[in-house]
């Protein structure tokens, strides 16, 4: 039987997404924060399977759907903006990128 | 069923947390690795078969794979470990975390204020999902083929090292 209660994973959502939030605010290497928003898009399709499997229904599963193309999407051209960074700053300092000012 | 899904949450949380404390970065992806395992997991228990199958195979295959062969192209020494280690310094990170934690307990209270429900029996197979991908979300699919699209053309123009033009004048006018 099948007792796992709706607030147990949305609590599990809302962790996850938590522990991304810290990353993405203390990293100062733009990999990292990548990671960090991998995470918290992965907490964010969490929530919406155990809300599609709350009411029974699919749509749940394809808004998870949605997300993970939009989370590929983002990650081939972040990492591409990184590579760009690298070699034309020499570092992975998420602040140097400033320096463009104009 | 119930204690696999709390095996699983707990991993992932551990795990997560392994991620963002992590200061070599190949750790931390493999670490990243079994978060999404679990996560997996979890999605199988809460009857998503397929989409635990697509967590597996998009996010730890190949999305931590595309990470790690960025950082195996930057090629990337001891130096960047001492370096992160420098960056993320307690004073950092306190702050932030405090703050998080406050925001995570309001959730918590929000979501356990209301009765408690339990998640419903029937497992949502493939079909349902693509009987209602190909049907009433049938322009969101195409809408995500235009991201991939605009995706993989961004990712090869911004990607792309542009040749370098030398010229003697141009390089005695800047000396």
């Amino acid at each position: 039987m099948n007792t796992i209660s709706v607030e147990a994973g949305l609590i599990l959502a809302g962790i996850l997404f938590m522990l991304g939030l810290i990353s993405v605010m203390i990293r100062r290497n733009i990999i990292f924060m990548l990671i960090s928003v991998e995470i918290m898009l992965n907490a964010a399709g969490l929530a919406f399977i155990v809300a599609g499997a709350r009411w029974a229904q699919p749509d749940g599963q394809v808004m998870f759907i949605f997300i993970l193309t939009m989370a590929a999407a983002e990650v081939s051209v972040g990492l591409a903006l990184i590579l760009q960074l690298y070699h034309q700053l020499k570092t992975l300092d998420g602040d140097a990128a400033n320096k463009m000012k104009g | 069923m119930e204690a696999t899904f709390y095996i699983a949450s707990a991993v992932a949380v551990l795990a997560t947390i392994m991620v963002i404390t992590r200061y070599n970065m190949v750790h931390a992806l493999l670490y990243l690795i079994v978060s999404f395992l679990a996560i997996a997991v979890v999605i199988f228990v809460l009857g998503a078969p397929f989409i635990a199958a697509l967590e597996i195979i998009i996010y730890a295959g190949a999305i931590v794979v595309l990470i790690i062969f960025v950082i195996m192209m930057l090629n990337l020494r001891e130096e960047t470990v001492t370096q992160e280690k420098t960056w993320l310094t307690k004073e950092v990170y306190v702050g932030p975390a405090l703050l998080s934690v406050v925001l995570l307990a309001e959730i918590v209270y929000i979501i356990t204020s209301g009765e408690t429900t339990s998640v419903n029996q029937p497992v949502i197979d493939a079909t349902a999902v693509g009987v209602s991908l190909y049907g009433p979300y049938v322009i969101g699919v195409e809408l995500c083929g235009i991201l991939l699209m605009s995706g993989i053309v961004g990712a090869y123009h911004l990607g792309r090292q542009k040749k370098k033009i030398v010229h003697r004048f141009l390089e005695k006018i800047e000396e």
